[in-house]
């Protein structure tokens, strides 16, 4: 990346730049506006409002039994699903990145599915299989089990949006890296889980933490999915997305804001870690391969 | 690292762990109440009067959990499976509607508890902007050029069909019964509605937080919960000179009570809305209460409006459902036209 830049600023202090001093400066200045009323501001508000009644308020609100709870759940769904999506993101992207046989494609367009489709129809695609009305619902509810309008509904809604996150970070990665560093240590007699965790992992370890990251930043702030299949009972099926929306239409604007401030928070360390990793990243890999890892990124772009 | 990796994932799940099973130790028995939006602040009251009460009453400890949204999509939540114990909505289709997709609850379920099985009654008026600028007086006021009306979607919300047939109902008595009549003036008002949010909570939000309209079309009691929450020095409640009697409705839903062992509790729980304290919350929150001694006491708080009933105009909510609210009714003809 930082060779990448190094070429272009060279360039620029050249004459390859033709547009007048004016122009250049309010296309800065559009960039910079765009950057801070769009990004900028709005988190500052968030801050701001959750703030706006002081410390002992912003605790109040977050201690709050129903918004206590929420918090414990949302934690709770992403302890469930992130783990999984990430057992199964690698073992997708071995698959696709390592082998090749029939059906590969459609199966990279299965992975995509949840991106393609409204977070509404992911929520409802599980109202209408678990549902009293739906495919299971009588048999289940036979045998008293509840999935959907609590606490399973929402992990599976959430593993279902939060799908591709681990799997679409790591298949880049390891097409780029190929599998000469793996045939060898099968050579040198390795077995298959010591070739896993000798070679494949560490070569992959910093794009499976960014997918982890990733996959947590939405498992923990997925709105409208879970908001279908909840049921919105209080204290028990409101993960923070659903408790802010509550929060909010009850007048109650600093209790809203002190919870929203925890995603926005969370969003922060989120785009910090992500720096640090690719950073660290940056530093840990031969240039060879970071030069593969962008031009597979500019093809990959979803 | 990788062992770095375990070790946190490790952390998360015992600390989450944790956190659950705290909270799993102590599991009192549970009523869920599905309602329909306005009434969170109600129910709230209500709830905390009725876990005192019966824990007095038999020494046992309830919890009464709430789950709120749009009137018509909370009771689609307990058609696809939500074990509400108790629904308590906006108006008797959408326990109909459970009635009939889903059987959880038997035909004749309005006749069980008295007055039309709702324990309380509320009506629709105006809420405007302080010193009421576009002077809003009455019905006929809304369908003027320039005025813009903000009503929920009768589509999705209870509190919405009870404002369309609360306009559709002033229009009939002023035109003679003329449904024609009644039909254009309810399109004009209409025409004068910018936005259709999905339930009345969120109507609210779009007339107060966000200062769109000049006039909202509310329930009473959410109209005066805008006043006190947000300053009465900001808006004004008027009165039409007529509106809608409207009767939200409260049931057991029998299939899942029966199934929960709860029956007794569930009627307990409405049960207590008609007594004393129960009508004196409802009061307290702005709905009108059923009880003639509570209602004389709160006289001073709700004025004086001529109401007609759903059955009166419309014969029931069946037909006016049917009419004008279900896909290639008049409501659609309308709001297509616009």
């Amino acid at each position: 990346m930082k060779r990448f830049r190094g070429i272009r600023k060279g360039q620029n202090e050249g004459s390859i730049i033709t547009e007048p001093i004016w122009l250049q400066r309010m296309l800065i200045g559009v960039a910079v506006g765009f950057v801070i009323v769009f990004l900028i501001a709005p988190l500052l508000i968030v801050f701001g409002q959750a703030l706006a009644k002081g410390w002992d308020a912003y605790w109040e609100a977050i201690r709050e039994p129903d918004t206590f709870k929420a918090i414990q759940l949302t934690l709770l769904t992403a302890a469930i699903s992130v783990p999984l999506n990430l057992i199964f993101g690698v073992v997708a992207a071995w698959l696709i990145a390592k082998f090749d046989f029939w059906g590969k494609n459609f199966l990279l367009t299965l992975i995509d599915l949840p991106f393609a489709i409204s977070p509404i129809i992911s929520g409802l695609i599980f109202v209408l299989l678990f549902g009293l009305q739906g495919l299971l619902g009588p048999w289940l509810s036979q045998y008293n089990i509840k999935i959907v309008f609590a606490v399973p509904g929402i992990i599976l809604a959430t593993i279902f949006v939060t799908f591709p996150f681990v799997a679409r970070e790591l298949i880049p990665v390891m097409q780029s890296l190929g599998n000469e560093e793996e045939e060898a240590a099968i050579v040198l007699g390795a077995n298959g889980w010591q070739m896993f965790f000798k070679v494949t992992l560490p070569n992959i370890k910093w794009g499976l933490l960014y997918g982890v990251i990733l996959c947590n930043a939405r498992a923990m702030g997925e709105f409208g999915a879970v908001s279908v299949v909840s049921g919105h009972i209080r204290g028990q099926t409101n993960t923070i997305p659903l408790q802010v929306e509550i929060l909010y239409n009850e007048y109650n604007f600093t209790a809203a804001f002190a919870v929203a401030s925890l995603l926005a928070l969370l969003a922060l360390i989120t785009l910090i870690v992500k720096h640090v990793v690719e950073w660290k990243s940056g530093r840990h890999h031969s240039n060879s391969v970071q030069i593969n890892r962008f031009k597979e990124g500019i093809s990959h772009e979803y | 690292m990788k062992r770095k990796i375990g070790l946190l994932f490790a952390l998360i799940l015992v600390l989450t762990l944790g956190l659950v099973s705290v909270s799993a130790a102590d599991r009192p028995i549970t009523l869920l109440n599905v309602s329909y939006d306005p009434t969170r602040e109600l129910y709230q009251d209500y709830n905390a009067a009725f876990v005192k009460y019966w824990k007095a009453k038999t020494g046992q400890t309830v919890t009464i959990q709430q789950s709120h949204g749009g009137s018509g999509s909370q009771a689609r939540a307990v058609i696809d499976g939500l074990e509400a114990d108790v629904v308590t909505l906006a108006l008797a289709y959408d326990i109909d509607a459970i009635v009939e997709k889903a059987k959880l609850i038997p035909a004749q379920w309005q006749k069980r508890l008295p007055d039309n099985s709702a324990p309380y009654t509320s009506t629709i008026v105006f809420l405007v902007r302080k010193g009421n600028p576009k002077n809003i007086k009455d019905w006929d006021d809304l369908v003027k050029p320039g005025i813009t009306v903000i009503t929920p979607n009768p589509k999705t919300s209870g509190g919405a069909r009870w404002n369309y047939l609360a306009a559709w109902g002033y229009a009939l008595k002023k035109n003679g019964n003329n449904q024609q009549k009644a039909q254009e003036f309810v399109t004009k008002l209409f025409k004068n509605v910018p936005v259709l949010d999905s339930g009345a909570r969120g109507s609210t939000n779009t007339f107060v937080q966000r200062g769109i309209g000049d006039v909202l079309l509310a329930w009473e009691n959410e109209a005066f919960l805008a006043l006190n929450e947000l300053g009465k020095d900001k808006f004004e409640i008027i009165v039409p000179s007529i509106s809608i009697l409207a009767e939200p409705p409260v049931t057991i839903v029998d299939k899942v009570v029966d199934k929960r062992g709860t029956r007794k509790l569930a009627e307990e729980y409405l049960k207590y809305l008609y007594s004393r304290e129960g009508q004196e919350i409802v009061a307290r929150n702005y709905y009108r209460p059923r009880l003639k001694s509570v209602a004389e006491k709160y006289e001073t708080q709700f004025p004086k409006v001529k109401l007609f009933t759903i059955d009166e105009v419309f014969g029931g909510w069946q037909k006016a459902q049917t009419i004008h609210f279900n896909d290639g009714g008049i409501f659609d003809k309308i709001y297509q036209a616009k």
